[in-house]
């Protein structure tokens, strides 16, 4: 397969089995430490500290446990983990297999999104030389209390189930409907069973650091924000793809690095991130800033914020579950109302009873999806007020 | 004398919808699985992972809820819970939010009381329809939440045409979905508590709807009628089908003569239309009350009660006898025998276990026995031409009304029951009257039916049939009165809100064959040392589990007698029952009814002198006999589940 | 012997239930099976899911109505999902629309008389950075222009007789 991404990667450069054979010789709890030491947080974008994640998952006593690969990317704007999956499969499997040791699981399951179905026979392939080479299956490495396999599951087509109690559910069979939490999936997961769901590429990143070490990862990036990332850039660029750049990079650097200086504005974080004006683009893709899974859209001079807020919605209306209220009629009524925005005819009082709503359902929705749903609207309406105000349809 | 199979409800929704259990083990701030929290500024301890919703209630302090019904289990889905828990950044729904570490609540900030009223005005904008021409006009959870917030304008506007057609295809059912606030809780009654499965949340984010299966008509699907959902919901999405307009127009034309029969559930809930408390007992004023509407005669189902118990009975009886002493394969077969009263249950077993169809005792429900009695031997008696009679039916039970317009119920020749009427129904007919219930005189039924005894009352509960059915027969059979046995005819091992009860008796001794059943069978030294095996269950989940454990040959497979019913609590939880629908309520109403019972003077089926009386003038081949078969009988229908 | 459609269709579930474990969490498994076999989960087959799962066909349809790849309506032989998200939409997605609806005769969420075609949209596809992006089957193209959108139902419709049914069509 042709490389997808731009530039160099840190995953070309490395041995995919050397965090797994390194793995193979540590203790449970120094894999886990080492992971905690380089301060890695979740690549999926909410960035929950993996180390910790792991820790939870290891400390609960449980007959079976389970490793999940969160293999369903749908935040709009988000490629890289298709990137990932074609071109370091091996490097995504073996930290699935090192979490495995850590936490004591024997089974890990890759939920791989219904959009991906011509990925499958790919990552079947690798599975199985893996298989032959020892690297799944039991005794791995020839270490015979070390038995660890993986299996594909297919999504069916629902962005919702990028959430990671939504894609319990639909593993078990049922509507990809968010949980409530607590509990969360590290202690009552998969069939009740204590559960880590990571990113594709927080896998691929835990591979690399029992290789490396925690310091070479967390040498990198800001404080609070360690390690290189990996970027989805689209939208109005020179080269769009994927690309790695440290944590904390200032979104102005990174559109140098892109080809897409003149941007009026970008969206951090897909559809549920934020849109950042380019009087901010100082800001960082950084947890402590602007938390994002990597997926960055550039809007070029031309572009109309409305019609942009509007897109987002549409995905919004057509994505949410359905269960709770705000999400779900929530994002109904911010789309009228943009809608309203455009046609001219949306008064300032309604428009504020809608950004006090969009704060409604940041407040008060089920789950993550509910609780970033509004937030591209809200900054859209934010920053691009004169903008937005006064239309006249002629 | 009784132990139950597993009891628990082995709840099957997804766990979305779950709060789940919360291990005790090593979390911090317990003590001996206690947590204490403060919420509003009062400190409260509480068990290990209790809510914070049931945290409040323990505090009297008042958190609104739609989703949440404390029969089914967790959503965390409408929101309008939400309250705030300090160091958290989002709000919590307290309903589904387990208390394992000691946190500080607030219920009533700034950012609560906004998301709340944004919640309400949200649902607003996507509820069709104005209040005051609703049926739930005052009994609407949604209606009396905007009031409480102050909902006095449309903030996201409000729809102003239906999107939705109203289902009104079941006779007892009716769905209008624009009134549907996606709660759920339909969804969890129809799955969890019911094991019907006949209605779900379809589609997704904005299309999601609560529909059947294939989005066909209730008719064409496996509801089994219970409306156990309509006691469930917080709107008028789902409500009864209601005949009252016929009903009074039967009873404004002079030609016809419209009578009632009430059954004793009504009786013990119709006072909670009338502000009264669950559990007060209403029967005598309401007789008052219906003749004031204007019906013409007033009837009480217990005296088919008390008849049901004889026919049904005398067919257990048979069945044991060719079984046990004849040896007939085939009528072994079909034991245990089940109840039929139920009519949810009926149209239940129809359509799940069609294959166990000839277990049902072919005795009809009390409410079908007196239809055909009211246009035979009542019209007889008083020579009153049986067309022009309009024959009504009070009951607990939106199941009924299908019951009536089952093709086969006109043994009388004519339509054997004409309308039900549920407590709700009737209740609103009598307020449309300006007739101050509570406040009637008391008066009794009319004859010729008369007064029936105790054990037609407790048809209402569940375990009731069972224990009117063991009364009689232990007192048919020994010839000794059951009180020498259960102190004060108490069958006490068939009562309570168990969801499966298992019960045995043996005949030590055996007396004399009573008169009335003579020429059935000549002697009872067959039963002499037999164990009589019953089984008692409530809810067609629970339903559920006795049949597949008979199938698995369990314990309910070595029963003689099962009685079933379809509500939880029996009738006295039916889908017509005022709302809304509690344990505590249910348990209120059985109280009045066992009272009622206790201060009958006749106590026993088979004492009634009515019942006497029908069997010698009327149905002179006694129980089971011929006349009995044609009027008193019926046959079932193979439904199958299947739909095409 | 002949075998109705409908026999042949509880067979295969039967067979997969086998493979699967009798148990909910096989449940998306076995729709999948049955839509890529017979390109929808006719409302007989969830039924008979339902059966061996011991749960109710309403569920079962639940989760169908809830997934996008999951249909109870029949659909054409090649679905043409086209992405709508906004690198896509940025990309020229209209365009590329406009041209595949006059080149099927039909509007978005319709299927062509002849059942070979339906048209939807779909939401991001993850080719945001190769927009406008688009899936036949399971199959991706991207950069598609309007010529190419053409070129592609071109050859749809030759392919279209040469495979097995029991294969969803991939043109190469």
């Amino acid at each position: 397969m042709k490389a997808m991404h731009q530039g160099d990667l840190t995953f070309s450069s490395i041995d995919p089995n050397a965090g797994l054979k390194r793995a193979i010789q540590m203790k449970r709890i120094d894999i886990i430490g080492e992971i905690s030491r380089s301060k890695m947080r979740g690549r999926g974008g909410a960035g929950f500290p993996t180390g910790t994640k792991w820790n939870l998952a290891a400390a609960a006593v449980a007959p079976k446990k389970y490793i999940v690969c969160n293999a369903d990317e749908g935040e709009p704007g988000t490629f890289k983990d298709r990137v990932i999956l074609q071109e370091f499969a091996d490097l995504v499997f073996a930290g699935m297999t090192i979490a495995g040791k850590a936490i004591n699981a024997l089974e890990g399951i890759v939920y791989l999104r219904a959009e991906y179905t011509y990925l499958l026979s790919h990552l079947e392939a690798v599975l199985d030389q893996r298989r032959k080479a020892g690297l799944l299956g039991s005794s791995i490495g020839g270490d015979e209390s070390f038995s660890f396999d993986i299996t594909i599951r297919m999504g069916s087509g629902a962005y919702i189930c990028g959430e990671e109690t939504a894609l319990i559910e639909s593993m078990e069979g049922f509507r990809g409907e968010p949980r409530n939490r607590p509990p969360y999936p590290v202690d009552t997961g998969f069939m009740k069973h204590p559960t880590v769901v990571n990113n594709v590429e927080t896998f691929a990143w835990a591979a690399c650091i029992i290789a490396r070490g925690a310091d070479w990862f967390n040498a990198v990036g800001t404080d609070k924000s360690t390690g290189y990332k990996l970027f989805s850039i689209s939208g109005d660029v020179q080269r769009p793809g994927v690309y790695e750049f440290p944590m904390g990079i200032m979104v102005s650097d990174l559109l140098k690095e892109v080809g897409g200086s003149d941007a009026k504005a970008v969206q951090i974080g897909g559809a549920s991130g934020h849109c950042v004006p380019a009087s901010e683009f100082s800001r960082t893709c950084a947890f402590e800033d602007m938390s994002t899974g990597g997926s960055v859209i550039v809007f070029g001079p031309l572009r109309d914020m409305l019609d942009i807020a509007e897109n987002f919605l549409e995905f919004f209306v057509e994505e949410s579950c359905g269960q709770c209220t705000p999400c779900r009629i929530g994002n109904v009524k911010l789309l009228e109302g943009v809608r309203m925005l455009k046609e001219g005819t949306c008064s300032m009082t309604y428009l504020k009873e809608l950004l006090s709503l969009g704060e409604t359902m940041q407040l008060a929705s089920k789950c993550g999806l509910g609780q970033s749903s509004p937030n591209a609207f809200l900054s859209i309406v934010r920053h691009f007020k004169p903008e937005i105000m006064g239309r006249v349809n002629l | 004398m009784t132990n139950s199979i597993d009891n628990c409800s082995s709840c099957r929704s997804p766990k979305s919808m779950k709060v789940h259990e919360v291990s005790t083990q090593t979390q911090t701030g317990q003590i001996g699985g206690q947590v204490s929290l403060v919420i509003d500024g009062k400190t409260i301890k509480v068990p290990l992972g209790t809510t914070i919703l049931e945290a409040c209630r323990t505090l009297n302090i008042r958190i609104p809820t739609l989703c949440y019904h404390e029969d089914l289990c967790v959503a965390g889905i409408c929101r309008i819970c939400v309250v705030e828990v300090e160091k958290m950044h989002t709000l919590q729904a307290a309903c589904s939010f387990p208390v394992t570490a000691p946190i500080v609540v607030h219920t009533h900030t700034r950012k609560v009381r906004h998301a709340r009223r944004h919640i309400l005005d949200l649902m607003l904008s996507d509820h069709y329809g104005e209040c005051y021409s609703c049926s739930r006009n005052g009994t609407c959870e949604l209606q009396t939440l905007a009031q409480e917030y102050g909902v006095d304008f449309y903030r996201f506007g409000h729809p102003s045409e239906s999107t939705h057609k109203v289902d009104r295809s079941s006779h007892s059912v009716v769905r209008d979905m624009d009134k549907c606030i996606l709660c759920r809780r339909c969804v969890r009654t129809c799955i969890d508590l019911q094991e019907v499965g006949v209605l779900e949340a379809i589609n997704r984010g904005d299309h999601t709807k609560i529909s059947t299966f294939m989005d066909k008509q209730l008719a064409d699907v496996v509801c089994i009628n219970c409306g156990q959902c309509i006691n469930r919901c917080p709107t008028a999405a789902l409500k009864a089908n209601d005949p009252t307009d016929d009903v009074w127009a039967a009873i404004d034309d002079p030609d016809k003569h419209v009578v009632i029969q009430t059954a004793p559930s009504p009786r013990a809930a119709i006072g909670e239309c009338f502000d009264l408390e669950p559990g007060t007992p209403m029967t005598w004023q309401m007789n008052t009350a219906l003749r004031e509407c204007g019906f013409d005669a007033v009837f009480d189902t217990n005296f088919t009660a008390d008849l049901t118990i004889i026919e049904e009975g005398t067919e257990l009886i048979l069945r044991l006898y060719k079984a046990l002493v004849q040896g007939d394969q085939k009528v072994a077969e079909s034991l245990p025998q089940f109840t039929s009263c139920s009519p949810g249950w009926v149209k239940y077993i129809e359509h799940f276990y069609p294959d166990y169809l000839h277990h049902v005792s072919s005795a009809k429900s009390p409410q079908q026995m007196f239809g055909a009695l009211i246009k035979t031997y009542y019209a007889k008696k008083r020579n009153i031409d049986p067309s022009k009679i309009v024959s009504v039916a009070l009951m607990p039970c939106s199941a009924k009304k299908f019951e009536c317009n089952r093709p086969e119920m006109v043994d009388s020749g004519y339509k054997d029951i004409d309308y039900g009427l549920t407590t709700r129904e009737l209740a609103k007919m009598i307020h449309e009257a300006g007739i101050d219930m509570p406040k009637m005189e008391k008066s009794d039924f009319d004859d010729p039916f008369g007064t029936a005894t105790g054990s037609g009352v407790i048809f209402g509960a569940s375990g009731g049939v069972m224990e009117s059915a063991l009364r009689c027969v232990v007192e048919l059979v020994t010839g000794e009165a059951v009180e020498n046995i259960f102190e004060n005819a108490r069958i006490e091992p068939v009562r309570g809100f168990e969801g499966t009860k298992l019960a045995e008796l043996t005949f030590d001794k055996v007396g004399p064959v009573p008169d009335l059943l003579k020429h059935l069978v000549p002697n009872w030294d067959w039963m002499k040392g037999v164990t009589l095996k019953v089984g008692v269950c409530h809810g067609t989940a629970n339903a559920k589990k006795v049949m597949d454990d008979i199938i698995a040959g369990g314990p309910f497979s070595k029963c003689h007698f099962i009685e079933f019913m379809a509500c939880p609590g029996g009738c006295l939880g039916g889908g017509g029952q005022p709302i809304p629908t509690s344990e505590a309520i249910r348990a209120a109403r059985a109280r009045a009814i066992y009272a009622e019972d206790e201060s009958s003077t006749v106590r026993k089926s088979h004492l009634n002198p009515a019942i006497l009386d029908v069997y010698h003038e009327f149905l002179t081949d006694g129980p089971c006999g011929k006349t009995a078969h044609k009027l008193l009988h019926t046959h079932y229908i193979r439904r199958g589940k299947y739909i095409m | 012997m002949l075998v109705t459609e409908n026999e042949r269709l509880r067979q295969n579930i039967l067979d997969w239930a086998d493979e699967l474990n009798r148990d909910r969490s096989a449940l998306i498994p076995l729709l999948q099976r049955v839509q890529k076999r017979y390109s929808s989960v006719s409302g007989f087959a969830m039924q008979v899911i339902a059966d061996i799962l011991d749960i109710h066909p309403v569920e079962v349809y639940s989760v169908v109505s809830f997934y996008s790849f999951l249909d109870h309506k029949p659909k054409g032989r090649f679905i043409i999902r086209l992405c709508q998200t906004i690198s896509c939409a940025m990309a020229g997605k209209d365009r590329v629309a406009r041209q595949l609806e006059n080149e099927l005769g039909i509007r978005f969420g319709e299927t062509t008389a002849d059942g070979k075609f339906t048209l939807e949209y779909t939401n991001c596809l993850g080719m945001c950075d190769r927009g406008p992006a688009m899936l036949v089957n399971d199959q991706v193209f991207t950069q598609v222009s309007p010529e190419r959108a053409h070129e592609i139902v071109e050859k749809c419709r030759q392919t279209f007789g040469t495979f097995a049914l029991q294969d969803q069509g991939r043109i190469d």
